[in-house]
């Protein structure tokens, strides 16, 4: 072992087993997307397909980052947000068809109720001390009833928004949209942008390391993150650009997913999130206000779970008495696929955004293959099954 | 210990949900006009909540181990009473496909369990992944449609069709026709003579090994069960008799009550639940306790298909959504710990129940079929959140 | 002689990384009671566990000869089926069950799909009158103390058929009067003809109690002390086979430190149970602490030491709490919760590091800044950068041993462990800190650089109170020692004036009070 001299700093040496170990599902992701692009002769590589890849699990992603809060806490999880998803949109719907409210005032609306029942749902698990999935599947039953009797005036069950353009524009709108087939470029620029902006992050990060003399990586490694990071993103954005255009749907996608990440690295927060998932003892000891840090975590979610409502709502045009539904397993699955501990303390948001994307990859995958929509219930199922066999199994093996 | 001097509070704690089901029952009688105790209500009353009583026994033994829940057992009864289905359609004999049905839903019910025990899978992934894995196989055994049963003994056996009753040797004997139905009155009568004859069994064993138990306490509960069920058996009587669906629900609810309170393997799952590590010290394979909870949740799964598909005369691949959260309901309902150790199949029974009438009772005052739902959580809610606070006020 | 009932020879046991065992060899004859004793971690209780079967037969070598016969056990039942029954230092009952379920607990009468209830209860109800409980079989063990508790224990093992009992520090949790009334059971048992293995750490009760002592040390057994001669063999002795050597250097010298102000000032201090509110934990209690000074607080253990500590700390133990408290002369009320604690420079290193003290699974930086985060974060922001460099500050100053702060805590050793805790709470920059048996668990060694630091500690200006079940540790490291005995202050003397007689002396005293 090398030793740490102050301001010089040690090179972690690339380790390829470990290396494999460590992005695992990120290969494994690789792999499904490469099988199912030969399987669908190239069809999965189209710009339609990433389009929908991002559409179809916008939700997934968005309540992931919620999913993944509460299950930091200590593996709990929230069984209600798909009936939430559809009781907000209920609500929404009615508002802007039934009402003739503004979009504005709608969403708003929607937030303060999705917030109101976050803080009760956070109050009854938090200080009542009521078992999470407890409480929360008496919201799955309850809720989802709520909004299908909400939706009831209608005869099929079913409103329609598709006349409010500016909250479908908000929600399920594209930036700057051009016709199909033909670049668009804001869309490249955004692209560009990114794909710079990470490999400006990665390099800064590692100045600094060498300057105050800590561990860093083998240049060549950090090489390899960035121009791989920096591909995929630019990959991604030209395909979008050849199928009209940035959807806004990817931008809520893209802050949610970037807040979070950075409130469960980088703060104070964050940090209480894994200590009283790791040690709940140890953490009220510490001065972390444990029952706080649970009512967050719910509350935080109903906050999600309202951004996914009004997504999904867009997405369909429509609100539904089916809309929402195992909304809460696709999320418990993109984490624990993503390698998030079902026992609390362990996981990060990158990890279960490559879980969702395997997910939806998964999923689109099987539906251009035309694979019978019960068998990939089947392979969802299994998926998840074999997720968390490996995590144990990767554990007991570092023991 | 001083059991004849129960404070009054104490009273109440320890029979909330029995007193909260007669206040229902009768609050329901009052708002329907008497309708929910009429006699074909009450037969309805048994034979749609089949199901629960024999899922929520399942369910109990998981829950005992330490909160522990299937959620897969609603996919689980739609899998099995898909493959029951499409093999008495196909002409294979009757009893084949019960135990085909029974076998297949000890075997998921293994297989997650191994999940479970072995590799410590927290139970509700694994049990999440056979929810969505079971629900897709069913569909493809059906390949989407439905299927329907003809088979007149299969339906008359286990609580379908117009003929799912004991036929009335007695009257037939006697050759008369008509109302009451007596066989069902004398197997009432039977079930409460031997059930009084245990008891006093039970009391002169006490008295002679000099065990304190209040004996005017035990006689009284002892009367006040007998009238139950004598006035359910007539109730029955009057309606179409003793319905068949009952003697397996009465089959299960007496071997879970027997596991639970006079096996081993009962002991450990409270112990389990209680405290593993402890558990574990005194000798007990705690893997095989968990391994035990989720196959026996299989195998009934497996006979809640069978009950399921007969009553539907049939079956279609939506059928067994939310079965999980009724069988979860009653258990919390009836008092069973939502952290393990603490239930028994008594409770359960009277949480089914109160779930069961609730349920009837807005059906028949004709409360919106969502709002039901809504109702079905807060009840769920109030019920733990009650024995949380309870639990609380003792410390 | 008497004949030997059992015999391990050549035992050695390996985990991981560490040699738990090293060629332990052991005898115990018919009949008599037969201690171990040794530091913590020196493999007593893995030996026990080889014994028992609870680490089974192939993960160690060596050979178990038990009544003759060369013994395999696979599990705790293959020991228990030829009367080898353990009772654990964690007491293995189950609170919501009876006495009677427990006891018989993976042991049930009558058939296993049959269980016999009434055999159960009556043939319960005739064990607890051996052990001398008066309570009914059907009793929830819940609704007993832990004193008797140990006893529904005892009563388990002996309705096991035990030949051979094994109790692992079965006094840890008991008051001076139930520890005594358990080791005269255990002399009344040996007069049946029963044999019996007893670990403690409390020496006087070994000395009491045993017929022989064999010495545990870094794994291997050092010798074994006949006891039979007419005076007990003295304490000094034992320390001195455990120890390894004398123990004039065990701890180092605390020079240039001068003794200020008065800074922490507890008065009439009244803490209650949480579960039971009637009952006092800690009862009245007045101390005060200068600055750059040791108090040390000796106890047995459910004394009421922790409860002490933790109720200063931001009451994070106990309801009803009464009393005042002064820092530096003001009277202060630190609100409900360890944060408000830690900003009026309280901090609270606990006894149970893993329980409640470190976050196994996350690494020593994250552990190191926890208690303390506003120093390192700026608008709720982590600057990873400074937390990193704060980590290794305190890995340098406390000679942790790792190969980098990034590493988790769970992957540590005891000494390490307890180093990281300490950094944690130093960093929190306290002026009071409240050790709580700050050197249980970790060997001889890593005691020596605990010690340094804590001197350091004092140098430094803080006010320590160290809470230790140790007596020596108490005597070589306090300016000043308060005494505690079931929740209350017995007594109070300089550390020069104090003898291990006459403290303990003062706890017998106070018990017998009663």
């Amino acid at each position: 072992m090398e030793k740490n001299v102050v301001n010089q700093s040690a090179i972690r040496k690339a380790d390829p087993v470990s290396m494999l170990k460590q992005n695992a599902m990120l290969i494994v992701l690789v792999l499904v997307y490469i099988f199912f692009t030969i399987m669908t002769g190239g069809r999965m590589f189209r710009p339609n397909s990433f389009n929908s890849l991002i559409n179809q699990n916008a939700y997934v992603f968005i309540l992931g980052c919620g999913m993944l809060m509460c299950m930091l806490t200590g593996g709990n999880i929230d069984l209600s947000c798909g009936s939430v998803v559809c009781l907000l949109g209920a609500l929404g719907a009615t508002m802007m068809v039934m009402w003739g409210w503004g979009a504005g005032v709608s969403i708003l609306l929607m937030l303060v109720v999705g917030l109101i029942y976050g803080c009760g749902l956070g109050a009854i698990i938090a200080y009542v001390r009521v078992p999470p999935w407890i409480a929360t599947l008496a919201g799955y039953l309850a809720f989802r009833g709520l909004g299908t009797s909400i939706l009831s005036v209608s005869v099929t069950n079913s409103i329609s928004v598709k006349d409010n353009q500016a909250f479908l524009d908000i929600f399920s709108g594209t930036l700057f949209k051009t016709p199909e087939g033909e670049m668009n470029i804001p869309c490249i620029v955004v692209g560009i942008v990114a794909a710079a902006l990470v490999v400006l992050v990665i390099f800064k990060n590692r100045a600094t390391r060498l300057k105050k003399g800590y561990e860093v990586d083998e240049l060549k490694m950090d090489v390899i993150k960035s121009v791989l990071g920096a591909a995929v993103i630019i990959l991604v954005m030209y395909k979008l650009s050849l199928a009209g255009g940035i959807p806004t749907v990817l931008l809520w996608v893209a802050g949610v997913v970037l807040v979070y990440a950075f409130i469960t690295s980088k703060t104070t927060v964050g940090r209480h999130f894994y200590v009283v998932g790791g040690n709940i003892e140890a953490a009220r000891l510490s001065g972390v206000n444990t029952k706080r840090i649970m009512f967050i975590a719910y509350l935080n979610m109903a906050f999600l779970t309202s951004i996914a409502a009004m997504t999904t709502l867009a997405r369909y045009t429509a609100a539904n008495a089916d809309a929402g539904k195992n909304f809460e397993m696709d999320a418990i699955s993109a984490c624990v696929v993503g390698g998030v501990s079902a026992s609390g303390g362990a996981g990060t948001v990158l990890g279960m955004v490559i879980g969702a994307t395997l997910i939806g990859v998964i999923n689109l995958g099987m539906f251009q293959v035309n694979l019978d929509a019960n068998y990939q219930r089947v392979v969802k199922g299994f998926v998840l099954l074999a997720a968390v066999v490996f995590d144990i199994l990767s554990k007991k093996k570092q023991k | 210990m001083n059991e004849n001097k129960m404070s009054v509070s104490a009273f109440f704690q320890k029979y909330t949900m029995i007193i909260a089901l007669v206040v229902v029952v009768i609050f329901f009688a009052i708002i329907t006009g008497g309708k929910n105790l009429l006699p074909g209500n009450i037969n309805n009353l048994i034979a749609q909540n089949a199901y629960v009583f024999v899922l929520a026994a399942g369910m109990l033994l998981c829950i005992l181990t330490g909160g522990n829940i299937d959620l897969s057992v609603g996919s689980v009864v739609c899998f099995t009473a898909a493959i029951g289905c499409v093999l008495m359609d196909n002409d294979v004999n009757m009893w084949v496909a019960v135990l085909a049905m029974l076998a297949i839903g000890l075997l998921i019910g293994a297989f997650q369990g191994f999940w479970i025990a072995k590799l410590h899978v927290p139970a509700f992934i694994a049990t999440l992944s056979g929810m969505y894995a079971f629900r897709g196989f069913s569909n493809v055994v059906l390949g989407g449609y439905q299927v329907s049963i003809s088979n007149e003994t299969f339906l008359n056996l286990f609580g379908g069709g117009a003929n799912c009753y004991i036929p009335d040797f007695i009257r037939q004997a006697m050759g008369t026709e008509g109302k009451p139905n007596l066989t069902c009155l004398a197997i009432g009568l039977v079930a409460v003579l031997i059930f009084i004859g245990l008891k006093l069994r039970k009391i002169l064993i006490q008295k002679k090994l000099n065990i304190h138990q209040s004996i005017p306490a035990q006689l009284a509960t002892t009367a006040i069960i007998s009238a139950v069920v004598i006035w359910l058996t007539f109730k029955l009587a009057n309606h179409k008799g003793f319905p068949t669906v009952l003697i397996w629900i009465g089959l299960v609810l007496g071997i879970y009550q027997y596991i639970t309170t006079k096996t081993a393997m009962g002991r450990h799952l409270y112990a389990v639940g209680g405290n593993e590590k402890a558990t574990a010290l005194s000798g007990v394979k705690t893997r095989n306790v968990y391994w035990f909870a989720y196959a026996s949740m299989g195998l009934m799964a497996g006979l809640a298909g069978i009950l399921t598909a007969a009553r539907a005369k049939g079956i279609d691949p939506t059928y067994g959504e939310g079965y999980e959260m009724d069988a979860i309901a009653s258990c919390f309902i009836g008092g069973a710990s939502a952290y393990g150790g603490v239930g028994k199949v008594s409770g359960m029974i009277i949480g089914a129940v109160l779930m069961g009438v609730i349920n009837q009772g807005m059906n028949i005052v004709g409360v919106d079929s969502n709002f039901q739902k809504v109702v079905k959580g807060l009840v769920l809610l109030l019920a733990v959140v009650f024995d949380v606070l309870s639990k609380r006020q003792k410390r | 002689m008497a004949k030997i009932l059992l015999e391990m020879k050549n035992i050695t046991k390996t985990f991981p990384g560490v040699k738990a065992l090293d060629n332990v060899n052991f005898q115990v004859e018919e009949g008599e009671i037969h201690a171990l004793v040794g530091e913590n971690g020196a493999g007593k209780s893995t030996l026990m566990n080889v014994l028992s079967g609870i680490y089974p037969y192939g993960t160690y070598t060596g050979d178990i000869i038990y009544d003759g016969k060369v013994c395999q056990f696979h599990n705790i039942k293959d020991s228990e089926k030829l009367g080898i029954v353990i009772i654990h230092q964690e007491l293995a009952l189950v609170p919501e069950m009876t006495i009677g379920e427990n006891m018989y607990l993976g042991n049930e009468r009558g058939h296993k799909l049959a269980i016999d209830w009434n055999t159960t209860y009556s043939e319960a109800d005739k064990y607890l009158k051996m052990v001398g409980l008066s309570e009914s079989s059907k009793t929830q063990v819940k609704d007993i103390g832990t004193g008797k508790q140990q006893l529904v224990e005892i009563a388990k093992a002996l309705a096991k058929q035990a030949r051979l009992l094994i109790l692992d520090e079965p006094t840890s949790s008991l008051n001076e009067e139930d520890s005594r009334a358990l080791l005269d059971l255990m002399l009344g048992f040996k007069k049946q003809g029963m044999t019996m293995i007893i670990i403690s750490h409390k020496l006087n009760e070994v000395a009491y109690v045993a017929d022989k002592i064999t010495v545990v040390r870094d794994g291997a057994t050092i010798e074994t002390i006949d006891n039979h001669g007419t005076e007990p063999v003295s304490e000094e002795r034992i320390i001195k086979g455990m120890v390894g050597r004398e123990m004039t250097n065990r701890f180092p010298k605390r020079e240039g430190v001068t003794v200020g102000d008065i800074q922490l000032e507890v008065d009439n201090w009244t803490v209650h149970h949480p579960l039971y509110p009637e009952r006092k934990v800690v009862d009245n209690v007045s101390m005060y602490v200068r600055k750059g000074e040791v108090v040390g607080i000796y106890g047995l253990m459910g004394a009421g030491r922790t409860e002490l500590a933790m109720s200063i700390f931001g009451q994070t133990y106990g309801v009803n709490i009464t009393g005042t408290m002064k820092i530096d002369g003001k009277e202060v009320k630190i609100k409900k919760g360890a944060d408000d604690a830690i900003k009026h420079k309280i901090a609270y290193v606990t006894e149970d590091r893993k329980g409640n003290g470190l976050v196994l699974s996350q690494s020593i930086k994250v552990n190191t800044s926890l208690a303390h985060l506003d120093a390192i974060s700026n608008h709720m922001v982590i600057d990873g950068d400074k937390e990193y460099a704060v980590a290794e500050e305190y890995r340098a100053k406390l000679k942790t041993k790792t190969p980098s702060v990034e590493q988790l805590v769970g992957n540590l050793s005891g000494g390490n462990q307890q180093k990281v805790l300490l950094a944690k709470w130093m960093f929190a920059e306290p002026d009071i800190m409240l050790l709580d048996e700050p050197t249980r668990g970790i060997d001889v060694g890593a005691k020596y650089e605990i010690y340094c630091i804590i001197n350091d500690l004092a140098a430094a200006g803080k006010c320590v109170v160290m809470i230790s079940s140790e007596l020596p540790e108490v005597l070589g490291m306090s300016d000043r020692i308060y005494i505690m005995n079931e929740g209350k202050f017995v007594g109070e003397m300089k550390a020069s004036e104090a003898t291990q007689e006459n403290i303990m002396a003062l706890i017998l005293q106070s018990g017998r009070g009663d």
